[in-house]
């Protein structure tokens, strides 16, 4: 029993104090960004790495999880002769929860285990600790571009997955199962609205991408530099980014579309 | 033995130093003076603690009690921006490399130039090339870190930390991996760099012979404290048998090739779960 008490009293005391230097972390590395702003070229590198090296991975599953909606769409809707809504039924789902959560969850297992990796590999290798001796400070040279790159490219991967499912679930809908192309479309384009999905999908994918690359970076630059040290790391990322992102889409929703 | 350097001429200096990781107490009260345009030499047995001292030099580790003043500077009550810029003037050359590993050697060496200063590309690829030429790499320029060899990639970043133009800098095993021919012409650069540029010079080393043969004044670490100083012959003809031991490679005597454990007979015949 003792025994357990002092192993709970300790297990907390890691994860507190773990939380702190996970917040300076955040807060230098906030501070960073400023200095980004004046050598673009830092962030544009990043870009690419982080975003546009994502793409094939979010357009294909963007894809797919479009053409599934539609199906499962299409066989509930039809049962009420509702199937000319399937549009707005597949966009609302994408642009609101899908979109955004599921291009997360990919971000942090593609980009952001990328980040953890790369991150900790340089401090084991004392890249970080070299950095410093010359007068270069990590955090605004490495960290910062990175974190700023991840927050950009959340909303627009989002973006980019939810226009392919769209694209993916009218492909199912109209040219496999017989919905009306035209319903597909106007029906979505009245029932969307543009404060309530688009904003607040871009809101929640803002939130993500933030959340995705402060975790992925603190987890690199946090990790034991050694092999082992820097692959639990990677885990750490992958699994606390999954529930974190979870976890804030059920506030968030409950925020957002709470009253309508 | 006793003819300590006159502490106002020295560029360095480290006071009543003491520095622990976790239990372990690394150094214990130690005072070093590493004198102005002078190379001056750290010797000692592995894991007495070279390395840490160049990174509390550095100020890149706190020290427990005891200060460290580098060009009239406190190194660990400056402001961080103070800090760096004076890390500006601290060459560091690490004892793995530490190059960065995404960029190819010319883009390495050119690292510090295009982070602290603004020169134009034309300048920058000219101050490279003879940076790397002073190693003998300039050929080498397009290849990337994994491509180096260990001793190669130790040379680079000699490239790297002179590329500056430092008042010092701080070797931390420059001479481990290279051939004779390349520890030769390492000697004679780290010696000519000392003559010709008057740069201050802390050497940390194994190779008891190459750095006799170019420092000026030698400490010799040990248990956490200064076990013997002087100039290298002051030092060859110590009668401290710490000295004598490291300066002649004997196994026995009072530094201890093992690390501290319990009796060796005793460990092998217990039969315990726990190692
Ligand atoms: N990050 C660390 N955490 C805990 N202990 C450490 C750490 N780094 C070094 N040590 C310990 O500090 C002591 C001194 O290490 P240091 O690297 O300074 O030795 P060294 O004199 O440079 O040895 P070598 O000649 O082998 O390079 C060693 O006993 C080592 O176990
Ligand atoms: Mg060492």
């Amino acid at each position: 029993m003792i025994e357990f008490l002092q192993h709970l009293g300790k297990e907390t005391h890691t994860s507190f104090t773990k939380l702190g230097r996970g917040t300076y972390f955040l807060l230098q590395t906030l501070n960073g960004i400023v200095s980004v702003v004046t050598r673009p070229r830092l962030l544009i590198n990043q870009l690419y790495s982080v975003g546009v090296l994502s793409f094939l991975i979010i357009t294909i599953s963007g894809l797919f999880v479009g053409m599934v909606l539609g199906l499962q769409g299409y066989y509930i809707l039809s049962d009420f002769g509702a199937d000319e809504t399937l549009g707005v039924m597949v966009a609302a789902s994408l642009v609101r929860e899908l979109g955004p959560v599921v291009s997360a969850l990919l971000f942090a297992g593609r980009a952001g285990s990328a980040l953890t990796a790369e991150i900790g590999l340089m401090k084991a290798t004392e890249q970080l600790s070299g950095m410093e001796m010359m007068a270069v400070d990590p955090i605004k040279r490495i960290i910062s571009p990175r974190f700023l790159a991840g927050i950009i490219s959340m909303p627009l991967l989002a973006a980019l997955f939810s226009a392919v499912g769209i694209i993916g679930g009218q492909i199912i809908g109209s040219g496999l199962l017989g919905v009306d192309e035209g319903a597909y479309w106007s029906q979505m384009q009245a029932k969307i609205d543009f404060q309530d999905d688009i904003i607040n999908g871009i809101i929640k994918s803002l939130v993500f991408g933030f959340v995705a690359s402060w975790i992925a970076l603190f987890e690199g630059y946090d990790a034991i530099p050694t092999s082992e040290g820097v692959s639990r790391a990677t885990t750490r990322t992958v699994v606390n980014s999954a529930f974190s992102i979870l976890g804030l889409d059920f506030i968030l929703t409950a925020l957002m579309f709470g009253d309508n | 033995m006793n003819n300590s350097v006159s502490p106002h001429n020295s560029l360095v200096s480290v006071k009543n130093l003491s520095f622990s990781r976790g239990n372990k107490k690394i150094f214990n009260d130690i005072s070093l003076e590493f004198e102005r345009g002078k190379i001056t030499a750290i010797m000692g047995p592995s894991g007495t603690g070279k390395t840490t001292l160049l990174k509390l030099i550095g100020g890149q580790l706190l020290p427990e009690q005891g200060f460290i003043n580098v060009d009239g500077n406190d190194v660990h009550r400056l402001r961080r921006s103070d800090l760096f810029d004076l890390r500006k003037r601290m060459g560091m050359l690490f004892q793995s490399g530490a190059l960065l590993t995404d960029m190819n050697v010319f883009d390495n060496v050119a690292f510090p130039l295009r982070e602290h200063t603004k020169l134009p590309e034309s300048m920058i690829r000219t101050l490279v090339l003879m940076k790397l030429q002073a190693v003998g790499l300039r050929g080498a320029r397009n290849l990337m870190p994994n491509e180096l060899s260990g001793g190669m990639a130790r040379r680079i970043a000699l490239a790297r930390a002179i590329a500056l133009d430092p008042m010092m800098i701080m070797y931390d095993e420059p001479f481990t991996g290279q051939d004779p021919i390349s520890k030769g012409a390492l000697v004679h650069l780290i010696k000519s760099l000392n003559t010709i540029l008057g740069l201050t010079s802390i050497i940390v080393s194994h190779d008891v012979q190459e750095t006799a043969a170019i420092a000026d004044y030698i400490y010799v670490l040990s248990d956490g404290k200064v076990v013997g100083q002087g100039t290298p012959k002051e030092i060859e003809q110590s009668d401290s048998d710490w000295v004598q031991q490291f300066m002649t490679g004997a196994a026995d005597g009072p530094a201890h090739f093992h690390y501290p454990a319990r009796d060796y007979v005793d460990d092998l015949l217990s039969t315990g779960k726990r190692y």
